[in-house]
């Protein structure tokens, strides 16, 4: 049994010395319920192929302003995946209103991208989706390839269609994993993360790093896959799928995970068409919308898989689409990787990608062109593009504007999680405080992605 | 190369955007690496979103701004990335901005995603957009003076948010 303290002085209790609370504390910040204030109160709405769209502004005036409470949740809120803030206003226990408030993580991504060189930029893109690195490297190169107007080898190509739906099964892993986490189911949290370490492990071994990668680079990828990666991704081949099917003995048929999934935070498909929701969230809502059938890249048409949709477009079928999209990426990796074409993998054109080492000491064209790219960086003709990628997430896009100089005049990202966390107030409307983290968590927002 | 995703060129293209040019007359037509683009006065950018809406492109992907200082007599161009599911196809919207008067309509009531792109572009570039219901700074602290990716705002050391913060030593 614990002794009684003796005296009050040898425990601290919060709230008995006087708060200390500077000036410097509360100022500067935009902390409080000035968010919320109604900015308009005439109500907005929006005709969407038959559907009405109302938008989360609009305020229900019929209920008394007593019975309503605003909550702030987050920016340290564990579920919100970073530092994602949302201000709810309750009544009661039912979620009224809801606003997402981003900017925490802000870095300035899209201004750094300005003074890099194209060949500096991959290692920006990369650490904007941290989930996702590989999709936003090759969103980015193909974008720069494509006002380059060069050609990628076959195996280049291959590589990069291997390495990013390896990064895809990555990223939906954490995404289930912290989707179970954030409802209670924990083991899966720990499984989630188990699996993960496998593809991570390969991407060290492939890249040298096991995010952040800058692997793949305009004009091809940065090195050759190495030694004994057949057997490597064999074992991701076969360990993964068994470990799939562990994820649905535990959550598939489980009465709990049902009941804190089935019919929460449903979004239909013209919500998601009206707010550019696309990804696994559009696709759970009936929509086969994906970016890698509709609109190919990097030889991705050569591969047989099958494109997964939900039909409620709730928190559930957002699960099951992304644990359907695992075994599609699983699909595509081992026939990129039983079907590698041979050959170099980045291109040839010396004005674009480095000369090899040794050819340095041979030749002097070949040190000019090793100095011209690593000093002033390789010019890309005038020109404005966009070019969007299927993320894990969504439609990644990348719009990159070049006056004929080394860098970028302007290079912007379309980030999924952006567009797709404006779902989250149509998600949570009138449903009960307690769903939702498991709405958040479903979106999967990844907030360096966000917030750039 | 064939990573190369220009928009799926399907039957019908071209009448889609004769269908829009129809409806708005004062859109140019003309093509970027590629890709489609039309060029619109500020004054249309509604007309044609609602045109377009009504033509099958169902979301507005993607909207930005480019800040073409000294390099065009238009100083500011607002980009906006529209996606027809029916018809697999893009179309991409150029319109010019003075620095004068940088104001455009809001996409909000025909295509309500536009809402968070139209805050963060204002935030950046300081393009006023007409009829937004919620224009405030989105990644930008609420009392942050300049729009940062604008091309004459520096980059270097800005002092951070919290102010006045006593020296720790």
């Amino acid at each position: 049994m614990m002794a009684e303290p003796t005296s009050t002085t040898d425990i601290w209790v919060s709230g008995t010395e006087a708060p200390e609370v500077s000036e410097w504390m509360v100022s500067g910040t935009d902390e409080g319920a000035q968010e919320m204030e109604r900015h308009e109160t005439t109500e907005r709405s929006v005709e969407q192929r038959g559907s009405r769209v109302v938008d989360d502004w609009v305020v229900d005036d019929t209920v008394d302003d007593e019975e309503r409470m605003i909550v702030n949740m987050g920016p340290q809120h564990p579920s919100t995946h970073g530092v994602l803030r949302l201000n709810i206003e309750l009544e009661g226990e039912i979620v009224r209103r809801v606003k997402p408030i981003i900017g925490y993580l802000h870095t300035g991504m899209e201004k750094t991208a300005e003074t890099l060189t194209f060949l500096q930029g991959g290692t920006n893109v990369t650490r904007m989706d941290y989930l996702a690195p590989l999709h936003n490297e090759l969103c980015y190169s193909l974008a720069v390839e494509k006002l380059l107007g060069v050609e990628i080898p076959p195996r280049a190509q291959a590589i990069r269609v291997l390495m990013t739906e390896l990064n895809r099964v990555s990223s939906h892993l954490v995404a289930t994993a912290t989707n179970g986490m954030d409802i209670g189911a924990l083991s899966m949290m720990m499984y989630g993360f188990r699996e993960r370490e496998l593809v991570l492990a390969f991407f060290e071994k492939t890249t040298g790093l096991r995010m952040n990668h800058n692997y793949i680079r305009p004009g091809g990828v940065a090195a050759d896959l190495p030694d004994g990666w057949e057997e490597d991704v064999a074992e991701i081949l076969e360990r993964i799928p068994r470990a799939l099917r562990d994820y649905e003995d535990l959550l598939k048929e489980n009465p709990i995970w049902l009941g804190r999934t089935r019919g929460v935070g449903i979004i239909t498909a013209d919500e998601c068409l009206a707010y550019g929701v696309t990804g696994p969230t559009l696709r759970a809502a009936g929509v086969p919308w994906d970016l890698r059938k509709a609109q190919p890249y990097s030889g991705i048409e050569a591969y047989e898989f099958d494109v997964v949709t939900g039909s409620r477009g709730d928190v559930y079928d957002r699960y099951r689409v992304r644990i359907g999209e695992i075994h599609q990426s699983l699909r595509i990796i081992e026939q990129a990787a039983g079907a590698m074409p041979r050959g170099d993998y980045k291109t040839g054109d010396r004005k674009v990608s480095p000369p090899p080492r040794q050819r340095i000491d041979e030749s002097m064209e070949a040190l000019i062109h090793h100095f011209k790219i690593y000093t002033e960086g390789f010019k890309v003709p005038a020109g404005e593009t966009y070019l969007a990628i299927e993320g894990p997430r969504g439609e990644l896009g990348c719009y990159l504007v070049s006056d004929g100089s080394g860098a970028p005049l302007r290079m912007h990202t379309r980030a999924p999680s952006f567009s797709n966390l404006q779902a989250l107030p149509i998600m949570m409307a009138d449903s009960l405080v307690a769903d939702t983290v498991a709405c958040i968590a479903s979106l999967d927002p990844v907030m360096g992605d966000v917030d750039r | 190369m064939s990573g190369d995703s220009s928009p799926g060129q399907v039957a019908g293209a071209d009448e889609v955007l004769a269908n829009l040019m129809e409806a708005v007359p004062s859109v140019e037509a003309g093509r970027s690496v590629g890709d489609r683009v039309i060029r619109v006065p500020a004054r249309d950018l509604a007309r044609v979103a609602g045109a377009a809406r009504a033509l099958g492109f169902e979301m507005c992907s993607d909207l930005t701004v480019v800040d073409y200082l000294g390099k065009r007599r238009v100083r500011f161009e607002v980009v906006v990335n529209l996606l027809s599911l029916q018809h697999n196809r893009r179309l991409r919207v150029l319109v010019p901005v003075p620095e004068g008067d940088p104001e455009v309509p809001s996409l909000v009531p025909v295509y309500p995603g536009a809402n968070f792109l139209e805050r963060e572009a204002y935030d950046m570039f300081g393009i006023r957009f007409a009829g937004h219901p919620d224009l405030t700074r989105i990644l930008m602290p609420d009392d942050w003076a300049g729009h940062p990716l604008r091309r004459d705002f520096d980059v270097g050391a800005v002092p951070v948010q919290v102010k006045d913060a006593p020296q720790v030593r």
